[in-house]
């Protein structure tokens, strides 16, 4: 039996699929830590990455996975950090073997064991568990899945923290997942290391509240962090935060040192309270955690210390990700510069939603924005400011609708404005936008007897 | 009574739950939470982003970490991938709500 650990150090190294390729290189490297772990998926991930796997049965995970391990996994072996990440979309096994076959390149075979998490994927049961009067109503709308099975690309069930768990006990160094929380992550190396039992719920509670302190990378370290932002040290270095737990469910946040950014209770309590819906209850596999339990310390520079999360024990449902075709969409854009620029780009986008009238074209949604004038602040940016002398507006228009055909005749109504309409505009560079396809998200629930994960541990 | 612009007693960060948007709204001081508390209501704020949702305002407190959590329904033309909007997931709604202005005795 191993004795157990005063501690574990738990590095964030990928906010989301896309996050600075830099920052997991940096965490293993730039002092002592236990694990990495990494979240790649959000909702929309899980249906691009169903558009690979039907295109190519060996694709369907996050493929730049893989030559981020062919740089860091000769220093984990070395180090014996460990690895938790959720890069296996669609297509664990696929992702795992990826692995397999670039440490075996790297001459690391019989050092290191993959382990696999599967079990999350619904596609392929879709029909059965309507048939058996699984609804999976839209927790937004209530409507049944039913109403738009036939377009549906992909089912995934949220997996929580125990198979991670599972495949850490069978010995795997890497734990390649598919749609595992972003919090179960995190929680699975604590359980792991610390043996918490599976109604532990204040323990599991601040596994999961640990877990959501960094599961969005720099954003608890001083990134997209709006107090002081402009004193916030070094960005161009910014560590990324690391979970100092204790077997008793306190932990520590910090970073490595000579790092940038900044790890403050302000930063922290910004990043607690981003996506948040109840705080009484946030529901994850594993556990409710109650929000309003945690006690927030700074400890010393660069370091909070969390305290006193309390949790109630989870759900009998699990929630399904399905993501659906929904139809087309198709935003263009121009400049219109000084005198007058609002007031042009006002007058462009009359005329605009006039040649669509008049050629018949109707759509769900018409959006115009003016960039520079009230974009993200609406009505209360065209309240606070005079808008006659803007330098620059950028008229944003955008449609949606379930014809292609319209969306595309729309695209081609942008450019003509430039010779056929108000004056000096410019900032086309880009030419005629493209219709996108638009997979739209419906979130449901789903009973969680019906879902069973699956874990493999394989020796390379 | 004094005018107070939440950008200087608050700070905040938002997201994105399908067509919700949230916004954290933290006191800068602990001693401003009471202030948020007595001023900032769901319809306070409901009132502040008129015109720019199509849905309730549900508001949540959380004293622990001096912050109030609100849910902004129906904030984001359908939201995630549906949604024409610049700010799709709500990421700055967060500072709309900065520049709501209260009244406040002295």
């Amino acid at each position: 039996m191993k004795s157990q650990p005063a501690t574990v150090r738990i590095a964030a190294g990928q906010g989301f699929w896309g996050d600075w390729l830099e920052a997991p290189y940096r965490q293993v490297t730039g002092g002592p830590v236990d694990y990495l772990m990494m979240d790649y998926l959000a909702e929309v991930t899980m249906s691009i990455l169903q558009k690979q796997k039907s295109r190519d049965a060996s694709l369907g995970y996050a493929r730049d996975f893989i030559p981020l391990m062919e740089r860091i996994l000769p220093i984990v072996v070395e180090r014996g950090i460990k690895i938790t990440a959720n890069a296996g979309g669609v297509n664990p096994r696929a992702c795992a073997e990826a692995v397999a076959e670039t440490a075996r390149r790297l001459r690391l075979g019989g050092k290191l064991r993959i382990g696999v998490v599967m079990g999350d994927d619904l596609l392929g049961r879709l029909d059965g568990l309507l048939a058996r009067g699984h609804e999976l109503r839209n927790l937004d709308t209530g409507r049944p899945l039913s109403d738009v099975r036939d377009r549906v690309v992909s089912a995934n069930a949220y997996l929580g923290a125990w198979p991670v768990v599972d495949a850490l006990r069978g010995g795997a160094d890497v734990v390649v997942t598919g749609r595992v929380t972003d919090t179960g992550l995190t929680l699975a190396p604590m359980i792991h290391a610390f043996g918490w039992q599976p109604d532990a719920w204040d323990l599991l509670a601040a596994g999961t509240v640990a877990g959501h302190t960094i599961e969005c990378g720099a954003q608890s370290s001083g990134g997209n962090c709006l107090v002081d932002w402009e004193r916030i040290p070094d960005l161009a270095n910014v560590g990324y935060p690391i979970v100092d737990a204790a077997p008793d469910g306190t932990f520590e946040i910090f970073k490595h040192p000579g790092t940038g950014g900044r790890i403050s209770v302000a930063g922290v309590t910004e990043q607690l309270v981003y996506e948040m819906g109840n705080p009484t209850e946030y529901i994850t596999p594993d556990c409710i955690a109650d929000f309003t339990t945690i006690r927030l310390q700074q400890k010393g520079k660069d370091r909070v210390r969390v305290s006193g999360v309390q949790g109630r024990p989870a759900t009998d449902k699990l929630k399904v990700s399905v993501a659906y075709f929904y139809g087309y969409k198709a935003v263009g854009t121009l400049v219109y510069a000084w005198p007058d620029a609002y007031k042009k780009a006002q007058a462009a986008d009359r005329i605009l939603r006039q040649r669509l009238a008049d050629l018949g074209l109707t759509f769900e949604a018409v959006l115009t924005e003016f960039v520079g004038a009230d974009a993200t602040h609406g009505p209360l940016a065209r309240a606070a400011t005079p808008l006659d002398e803007l330098p620059e507006v950028q008229l944003r228009i955008g449609v949606r609708s379930p014809d292609k055909a319209a969306v595309e005749r729309f695209t081609w109504e942008i450019a003509p404005l430039i010779l056929n309409g108000p004056p000096s505009v410019t900032g086309f560079a880009g030419g005629r936008p493209k219709p996108e396809e638009i997979v739209a998200y419906w979130p449901a629930l789903l009973d969680k007897r019906m879902v069973e994960p699956c874990v493999e541990v394989v020796e390379v | 009574m004094k005018k107070v612009r939440l950008l200087d007693i608050a700070h905040a960060r938002s997201g994105d739950k399908g067509d919700t948007a949230n916004v954290g709204l933290i006191a800068l001081k602990p001693e401003y939470y009471p202030i948020l508390v007595k001023h900032v209501t769901a319809a306070r704020v409901a009132r502040h982003f008129k015109g720019m949702i199509s849905g309730p305002v549900e508001r949540f407190e959380l004293p622990n970490l001096h912050a109030l959590n609100f849910l902004l329904h129906g904030a984001l033309d359908g939201g995630g991938t549906i949604s024409l909007k610049t700010d799709a997931q709500g990421k700055v709604f967060s500072t709309a709500l900065l520049r709501l202005e209260l009244e406040i005795s002295k």
